[in-house]
This record gives C-alpha cells, sequence and structure tokens, in this order.
C-alpha cells in the first residue's frame, strides 16, 4: 500500500512468506504458509521420524506417506490459496499462495 | 486436584477405594490434570476381574503399528505375536477380537498382508477392525477396506450384535480437518441403527479416535462425536472404545464409559506433557509394561461392563 511501511513478510508469524521449499520438522510445516508464481515447483522434506503428508484439503496434491528424509514436489499451475495438512497428524497444517 | 474420598465418587464417578484398585494396573496411580485440554482428569486402566458368568467375553486389541521402524520399539512384529499368544493364553477364549487401528503404520499392501496374515493365529471366534489413520493415509481409507472392509458399509462401518449387546464400529479417520470427523453418512447410519433398539440394551462403540475431547491440540478428539453420543444417549449403559492415544484413559461422562486402550507397539507422551505426540523410548526393559491387551466382559442384566487391562510386561 503506497505512503505505508510494511514489515517484511518474513519477520511476520503466520504470513506467507516468498519460498519454494518447506521443511516438515517437529510436527509441523516450516514455513507454514508460503507464496510462489505460477509454474513454481514447491519441495516439502520430512526431517521428523515419523511419516507426513502433504495433502491439500480441496485440491489436487497428495503426497502420500513421506518417511524420514522423503521429498515430495508439487508444480502448482494455476493462482489460488491451496491450504494442505497432514492426513496422519491432522493438526499440521500448511497453506501455498500462487499467485500470476 | 484433590482425590476422591472413600466412598465419594471423583469426578469420573469413581471412589477412591476404586481408584486405587484401578491404579493397581499398569504402574502405579496415575490422576492427571490436563491443562489447556479439555480433560481434568482421568484414571488409568482398569482391573476389573471378568466374572465367571460373563455371557459375552471379547478383547481389545490396538495400534499394532505394523511396519513401525525406530528406537521406540525395534520390533512391533514381535511385540504384537506376544500380544496374540497373550490373547490366546487368556483363560477363556474370547467370543470375538476387536483391533482399533492403526494395525499398519504406513497402509502399504505388504503391512496390511503381514497384519492380517498375523490375528490369523487369534483364537477366537471372529476378529474385527476398525482402521487408524495410518491405515488411511492418503486415500480416504481405500486399501484399508480392500484388504479388511469386507462386509462393512460406506466407508468402513458396520455394527452386530452378540448376546444382546449392541455393537457399532465406526470410522473416524477419514476427511479430517484436524480432529477425528464421522460425516454426515455415518452419523445417519448410527441414527437409523439404533432406531429399534430399546433403551437398556448395552451398547458398545468401537473408534480409533477417541469420542471425547482428550487433548484436542494433538488431535486427540472427534469434531462431530457429540452428535453420535447424543444419539446414545437415551440407553442406560454405553460403552466407548477406542486406541490411538497409545496408553489407558478412562473416562465416564453421564451414560457413558469411555476407554482408550494401549498398545501394542510403542507409547506416546501423556497429553501435553512433550511439545507433539512423538514415539516415547523407554529405558531398556521397560517397553513391555507400556504395551497391553484388554479383556471386555459382559454379564446379563449388569448395568456396566467389566474391563481389565493387563500389559505385555
Amino acid at each position: 500500500m503506497p505512503g505505508m511501511h510494511m514489515p517484511k513478510a518474513a519477520a511476520q508469524p503466520g504470513k506467507a512468506v516468498a519460498a519454494n521449499t518447506v521443511a516438515i520438522k517437529n510436527f509441523a510445516f516450516a514455513p507454514a504458509a508460503v507464496t510462489v508464481r505460477v509454474g513454481t515447483t514447491v519441495t516439502w522434506t520430512n526431517t521428523d521420524e515419523e511419516p507426513h503428508t502433504v495433502s491439500a484439503t480441496s485440491g489436487p496434491f497428495h503426497s502420500g506417506a513421506l518417511i524420514n528424509g522423503a521429498t515430495y514436489r508439487y508444480t502448482f499451475t494455476k493462482p489460488g490459496q491451496y491450504q494442505y495438512l497432514c492426513t496422519i497428524h491432522p493438526f499440521m497444517h500448511g497453506n501455498v499462495v500462487v499467485t500470476q | 486436584m484433590t482425590a476422591p474420598g472413600d466412598g465419594v465418587p471423583g469426578p469420573e464417578g469413581m471412589t477412591r477405594r476404586q481408584l486405587l484398585r484401578h491404579s493397581a494396573w499398569f504402574g502405579g496411580a496415575v490422576v492427571l490434570a490436563v491443562s489447556g485440554g479439555e480433560v481434568l482428569s482421568h484414571v488409568v486402566g482398569s482391573a476389573d476381574s471378568i466374572p465367571a458368568n460373563a455371557a459375552l467375553r471379547f478383547v481389545q486389541v490396538s495400534d499394532s503399528h505394523i511396519g513401525f521402524r525406530g528406537p521406540a520399539n525395534t520390533d512391533v512384529s514381535g511385540s504384537f505375536s506376544d500380544a496374540i499368544e497373550q490373547v490366546n493364553g487368556l483363560a477363556h477364549r474370547p467370543d470375538f477380537v476387536m483391533h482399533t487401528g492403526d494395525l499398519t503404520h504406513l497402509a502399504t499392501p505388504a503391512q496390511f498382508e503381514q497384519v492380517k496374515q498375523m490375528m490369523t493365529g487369534l483364537k477366537t471366534g471372529h476378529v474385527f477392525t476398525v482402521p487408524g489413520e495410518h491405515d488411511s493415509i492418503d486415500d480416504a481409507g481405500q486399501k484399508y477396506r480392500r484388504a479388511l472392509g469386507a462386509g462393512s458399509r460406506g466407508d468402513g462401518w458396520y455394527s452386530f450384535d452378540i448376546q444382546g449387546v449392541h455393537f457399532i464400529a465406526l470410522v473416524n479417520t477419514l476427511n479430517l480437518r484436524k480432529l477425528g470427523h464421522l460425516g454426515e453418512d455415518q452419523i445417519d447410519f448410527v441414527r437409523k441403527d439404533m432406531a429399534g433398539l430399546a433403551a437398556d440394551t448395552p451398547i458398545v462403540v468401537f473408534s480409533h479416535i477417541p469420542l471425547f475431547a482428550l487433548y484436542p491440540n494433538w488431535g486427540w478428539g472427534t469434531d462431530d462425536a457429540t452428535r453420535v453420543l447424543a444419539l446414545l444417549r437415551r440407553f442406560s449403559s454405553v460403552t466407548c472404545l477406542n486406541g490411538h492415544i497409545h496408553q489407558l484413559f478412562t473416562k465416564i461422562e453421564g451414560n457413558v464409559t469411555f476407554h482408550s486402550a494401549t498398545t501394542t507397539a510403542y507409547p506416546l507422551p501423556r497429553p501435553g506433557r512433550a511439545p507433539a505426540p512423538v514415539p516415547v523410548t523407554l529405558p531398556a526393559g521397560k517397553l513391555r509394561h507400556a504395551l497391553g491387551i484388554r479383556e471386555v466382559g459382559y454379564v446379563k442384566g449388569r448395568h456396566a461392563l467389566a474391563v481389565r487391562d493387563q500389559s505385555l510386561g
């Protein structure tokens, strides 16, 4: 917004940050919300000993079980908000914002 | 919290004497207040004796997590085998065995095949199952139903009657948003299923995730369970048996008694006592004491079911 000081998104917990990698660590997605441009491939890596999934709540991507060290990649071809969770631990939530 | 006095029911409806009797199992007294969760207190484990004249006996096992690899239990197949041996060694052969979910760790066809094969060794009239979230990873339970869903309805739920007791097996590990979830179709099934039953029919409900808000921050609850519990309110005796939390937990609420079973694989932290529900590695030799099986008995005309938890160690 013109004339208004906006802090960097990365400094605000919960705000989407520009990033195309997400760590799954300590039963959380980090960062929990990322913003990418259309055509970007986002990579999730599970660093927990427990398995997790990256599963869109009403969208097109479903990683299946990711064991320790496993990665999952998805290329976002349409703009929009993509919410996802781990179906094994559904209190773990994440969000991808895809812009033009 | 204060301990309930002799003869005076505590928050769980238990007297101090009952509390002490229950506490004799699974390593001593555990009365726990959960801060930040809905549960204020609980009593761990049940050590009722199963009456000799029980008309019906069944066993609950849970959370075998076949396929798990980790320091918390380096041989989950071995401990599940031990649990099966313990069931087979009971003084009375159970009418059936119910596995309340997380049979497998990663829901692979090989893990389902292994656990099915192992359960054929149970000496019992019938083996029933409900899925856990580990059995329905990212596929809405399709692989589970292919392996173990024969005869079930909808997404895997069903009911049956034995010796005048009505049993309902629910699926609350699909379409999750944070907590367990039953969904409209299943609630409708329960409504129709209960419709013709007399109010004095003993009801037993099986599910993987607890049907009460045990610790929502870790997903230990079911978001629409109150709608099913409302349908059960008119019955004089309702017993809900679940797994998922890998530890014993008993709660009495009105006409409903909830019993969470322990696991045959590995313990999880007490609710809220760790940053996340990560498998707990116990000191050498202690694991078997945290694992176990549950025997349940029903005597005709008696209000409550007898529940006896036994550790593997």
